[in-house]
């Protein structure tokens, strides 16, 4: 089998992190909930996966990096704990609907919203902001990478501009962290929302936010917190404030082997490894009859998702078929991103999208290109 | 009584978070000192509390102000 889904999910993980989470359920107990030895190693594990997510998303206080379960969870904290009726948000057509459903709901109960539109390759124009500021403008919330293109937006001309306007800079770095440079400080990010099982290595069901040391955000979930159990309300200080319930200690020390293995290797190395992946397989595909690529697949900087059509025919169906016949798994869809999909014409049958690792190999993309080739003669495009 | 009562130094915290960046900054720097749960006769944010002799007292604030950690209390009692 040839995982091309690394979009989806980081399948191809260094051995570290599923040993790692095997110790951890063998050795730790609950984090932030008592003082014997098993919660105490709970505790620190926690806490050096605060430390190295920190350390990679260059977030000033450790602390302030605050666990969730995925990165829907970490959107939903961060989009309904800043904004509310009456604000006025700027988003963009490049979102995923952990960012888009959010803000619609907010919107049925009076927020306003403003969606920049993307063009025919899936990019925003940044001077869209500025036409798009009211009054009540609160904040922008923004993909950093989009899942179906893998083009990037110039998050920090956003950020210079949020600064400028006394605005909520809100990042979805869910396809950029562990891949691209994800730096809060130099974005001028409030919030920079990540996953755990996608570019950082990580087990399913990690995920969190960065919140900027100026940004006070009303929690999503209130309830056990370790501390303060007599008050009624939940306490404010992070990360505790946004991490009712027990953590995934187990999981998030499986993030912490694969962020350290980022850092122990160097982010920029294993995106060179994968980028080099990904540009061959746009070379090898972009001139077979009948394929269209989709976005600016030569934008010098990109992440390694690729997505493309083949003639008319339906892409859940040539995504079944790699499946089926050559043992190439990789996304066919709307990939929960519906405002692209329009902006690049294919709402109606999608695209395939492949995603490379550095854990992929030349022969799997070699293999890929073929498959692709053998489907393009079996159509007579 | 479990144990025999001893003069300590016992740091508390707002955060679970602080609690550990001080057990972290007093390992780096050899002081004696563990995290307990907090004693009855204090109250705090966090329910770890950071107790050591009483000697410890002088680097420790100054550790503690080097890693910008603010303890809730820091007080010399008998546990």
């Amino acid at each position: 089998m040839i995982y091309l889904d690394a979009a989806a999910t980081s399948f191809l993980k260094p051995p570290c992190v599923a040993q790692a989470v095997v110790e951890a359920m063998e050795t730790v107990g609950s984090p932030g909930r008592g003082a014997h030895p098993l919660t105490l190693s709970a505790s620190r594990t926690v806490w050096a996966c605060r430390e190295a997510v920190a350390q990679l998303l260059g977030v000033s206080d450790p602390a302030r990096v605050c666990f969730t379960n995925n990165s829907t969870t970490a959107l939903n904290t961060a989009i309904c704990g800043l904004f509310g009726p009456g604000d006025h948000v700027i988003t963009t057509a490049l979102e995923h609907n952990s960012v888009l459903r959010p803000l619609y709901r907010l919107a049925e109960q009076g927020l306003e919203l403003t969606i920049l539109p993307a063009d025919e390759q899936g990019m925003i124009c940044c001077e869209d902001l500025s036409r798009a500021l009211r009054p009540n403008t609160r904040g922008v919330v923004c993909n950093h990478a989009s899942n179906v293109t893998g083009n990037v937006v110039d998050v920090e001309k956003i950020g210079v501009f949020c600064r400028e306007h006394d605005l909520y800079f809100v990042v979805d770095a869910s396809q950029s962290a562990g891949v691209l440079e994800v730096n809060q400080q130099t974005m001028g990010a409030s919030v920079v929302c990540f996953t755990g099982h996608k570019g950082l290595l990580g087990p399913q069901g990690t995920g969190g936010l960065c919140v900027a040391p100026d940004v006070t955000l009303r929690p999503l979930v209130v309830g056990g917190s370790g501390v303060h159990s007599y008050d009624h309300r939940h306490p404010a200080q992070l990360p505790e404030g946004l991490e009712a319930g027990t953590l995934n200690a187990h999981g998030l020390a499986g993030l912490l082997a694969g962020v350290g293995y980022i850092l122990e290797h160097g982010r920029e190395t294993l995106y060179r490894q994968e980028m080099e992946l990904a540009k061959s397989f746009i070379q090898g595909v972009r001139d077979i009859p009948g394929v269209t690529l989709y976005g600016d697949v030569d934008a010098p900087q990109r992440t390694a998702v690729v997505s493309f059509n083949l003639g008319e025919e339906d892409a859940g169906e040539v995504a079944d078929v790699l499946a089926e016949e050559f043992g190439i798994c990789t996304r066919a869809g709307a990939h929960c991103a519906p405002l692209i999909h329009e902006a690049l014409g294919t709402s109606q049958r999608g695209a395939v999208r492949v995603s490379f690792s550095h854990r992929n190999t030349p022969q799997d993309v070699a293999q890929a290109i073929e498959a692709v080739k053998q489907l393009a003669c079996r159509l007579e495009i | 009584m479990l144990r025999k009562p001893q003069l300590r130094l016992v740091v508390t915290f707002h955060t679970t978070a602080e609690a550990l960046k001080t057990e972290q900054v007093a390992r780096q720097l050899g002081l004696e000192g563990r995290l307990i749960p907090v004693p009855q006769a204090l109250s705090a944010g966090c329910g770890l509390a950071w107790s050591g002799p009483p000697e410890t007292e002088t680097d420790l604030k100054h550790a503690l102000r080097e890693a910008e950690v603010i303890p809730e209390q820091l007080v010399t009692l008998t546990i």
